[in-house]
């Protein structure tokens, strides 16, 4: 692990069931850093946010983070269960689990939970279930969960995964002000034109690290069609790379 | 003395009385982790294991309580291990473990006699022969059970609602999933004799749906179901004395006719609240 890092992957494979999810994946965050991990459905980008989670454990090579380290995590929302009964600031809530051992939150803690949810824009909305919220709300909970514990890495598995156009842009710039803040992010996405390519770092994988670099780096038909095993057209139009099938379509979440 | 009141002049029934309305609030209450947690079939199956328990203990003469502790807590936390582990699907783990201990019990009374009587009552529930000593019993049950939620309130919520994010900020989910299956087995333990082996995954069961039915607030479905299940226990117990039907029955029937009327109320706002 380089000196300064937050998070080191050193030739990690891990998986379930003893079938490997990621095999020999080396990969670095600096403070303040902001990667997004691409690649198709079942290539390994959950479980490498999983194993930096600590939620599971590599049956190789090692996840090293630096000592201390605060890491906030914010689930993909198909995998919510909404139909549990708990209220947005119940959800919230949850961060603190491990600071106070009676069942109601201090004045300061509701203090806290307020502030978070102001900030990401849940103000009125603590005493609502959680699935009485927009798809762009709903996601900002969990995204205040995670920020409630002051975290130094944010880890988003899919942030902007059935949200709209728009929701996606309030998301997108949400993270880049938080990372401006100073808070590292590892996010996946399949999104390459609405998300990838606006990131300032990329890694494809599929089971393997296929890339890593720059959108303008990593984004080109070579790597796409290492990554995705299909071929794909890279246009470049504003300065921006645009990924195209070899038909002419834009791939979905291209705005 | 009118009818109604005529049974509190027994010692038996008030005892009875008692257990049922503790043993429905003390259901009540793990039942919302039980619900939500999809462990219905747990709680169903660990009073038929402890059924296996209870029988072995009168095989060797041994206090029911503590024969049947024993044997319930083993096979709580055999469930609990065996419903984490990949490979089997749990609930077929669950079904043959739970299933061959009932079979073993049913096997030793039919050894030693007396098997109607004494399935009847094991069965389906019985207040005749509830002592002090019982609801003692289940009075420090429902203490500690009481006691567990306050104290544990947030780690059992978190570790319910989201296992593997509360693993990773540092929750012991392990134990706390232990520590919950050992008290759920504690409350089938106490609640057998009202209840009975068969009825009493349904007072696990059906105060803490209902309950969901009228909140989308965790803290606030707690309170509901302890409440009906406090409810429904002690107006079943009266409803047994006077229609002279086994106890486990009358309470069972009594919060499911909560169930009905609170469903069919709700019907219109369910929606709007986002409720089931």
């Amino acid at each position: 692990m380089t000196e300064g890092s937050l998070l080191a992957f050193e030739g990690v494979t891990c998986g379930y069931d003893g079938e490997p999810a990621i095999r020999d994946v080396d990969l670095s965050l600096e403070p303040g850093g902001f990667i997004g991990l691409v690649g198709p459905s079942g290539s390994g980008k959950t479980t490498v946010l999983r194993a930096a989670l600590g939620a599971i454990k590599p049956s190789k090579g090692f996840v090293r983070r630096a000592e201390g380290l605060r890491v906030g995590y914010v689930p993909q929302i198909e995998t919510v269960n909404w139909d549990f009964p708990v209220t947005v600031f119940e959800t919230v809530l949850m961060a603190r689990t491990s600071g106070r051992i009676l069942p109601w939150p201090s004045s300061d803690e509701r203090r806290q939970v307020d502030d978070v949810l102001e900030k990401l824009g849940l103000s009125g909305l603590g005493g609502r279930h959680i699935r009485a919220l927009s798809g762009g709300q709903q996601q900002r909970v969990f995204l205040a969960r995670a920020l409630l514990a002051r975290p130094q890495l944010l880890l988003l598995d899919e942030p902007t995964s059935g949200v709209d156009v728009r929701t996606r842009h309030e998301v997108l710039h949400l993270l880049a002000d938080l990372n401006a803040e100073g808070i590292a992010i590892v996010l996946t996405t399949h999104d390459l034109n609405g998300i990838a390519a606006h990131l300032p770092r990329l890694v494809c994988i599929n089971r393997d690290v296929i890339a890593a670099g720059t959108p303008a780096e990593v984004i080109t038909p070579e790597v796409l069609q290492l990554t995705y095993g299909a071929p794909m057209d890279v246009l470049v139009h504003g300065g921006m790379r645009v990924v195209v099938d070899p038909s002419g379509t834009v791939p979905a979440g291209h705005s | 003395m009118s009818g109604f009141w005529e049974p509190f002049q027994f010692a038996f029934f008030r005892n009875g009385l008692a257990v049922a309305t503790l043993a429905g609030a003390l259901c009540g209450l793990i039942g919302v982790y039980v619900v939500l947690r999809n462990m219905s079939y747990i709680g169903h199956g660990l009073s038929h294991a402890i059924f296996g328990g209870a029988a072995a203990s009168a095989l060797v003469g041994f206090n029911f309580f503590v024969g049947a502790g024993i044997w319930g807590l083993a096979a709580g936390l055999a469930i609990g291990r065996v419903a984490r582990r990949r490979g089997i699907a749990a609930d077929a783990a669950i079904g043959i473990v739970t299933t061959a201990s009932f079979a073993f019990g049913i096997a030793l009374l039919g050894l030693f006699g007396q098997v109607r009587r004494a399935l009847d009552t094991t069965l389906f529930g019985s207040i005749l022969g509830v002592t002090t000593a019982d609801v003692v019993f289940v009075a420090i049950v429902t203490l500690l059970a009481a006691g567990l939620v306050f104290f544990g309130y947030r780690r059992l919520l978190f570790t319910t609602f989201d296992p593997e994010v509360a693993q990773a900020s540092g929750i012991r989910t392990g134990w706390v999933d232990a520590v919950l299956m050992a008290v759920l087995s504690l409350c089938v333990l106490v609640s057998m004799k009202v209840l009975g082996v068969v009825l009493v995954a349904a007072t696990l069961v059906t105060p803490a749906v209902t309950a969901r039915l009228l909140t989308a607030s965790f803290a606030r479905l707690l309170w509901l179901s302890v409440t009906i299940g406090a409810l429904s226990g002690a107006v079943g117990m009266i409803a047994s004395y006077h229609v002279d039907i086994s106890s486990g029955a009358t309470i069972v029937l009594v919060s499911t006719a909560v169930f009905i009327v609170v469903y069919a109320l709700t019907a219109r706002s369910r929606r709007s609240l986002h409720l089931p």
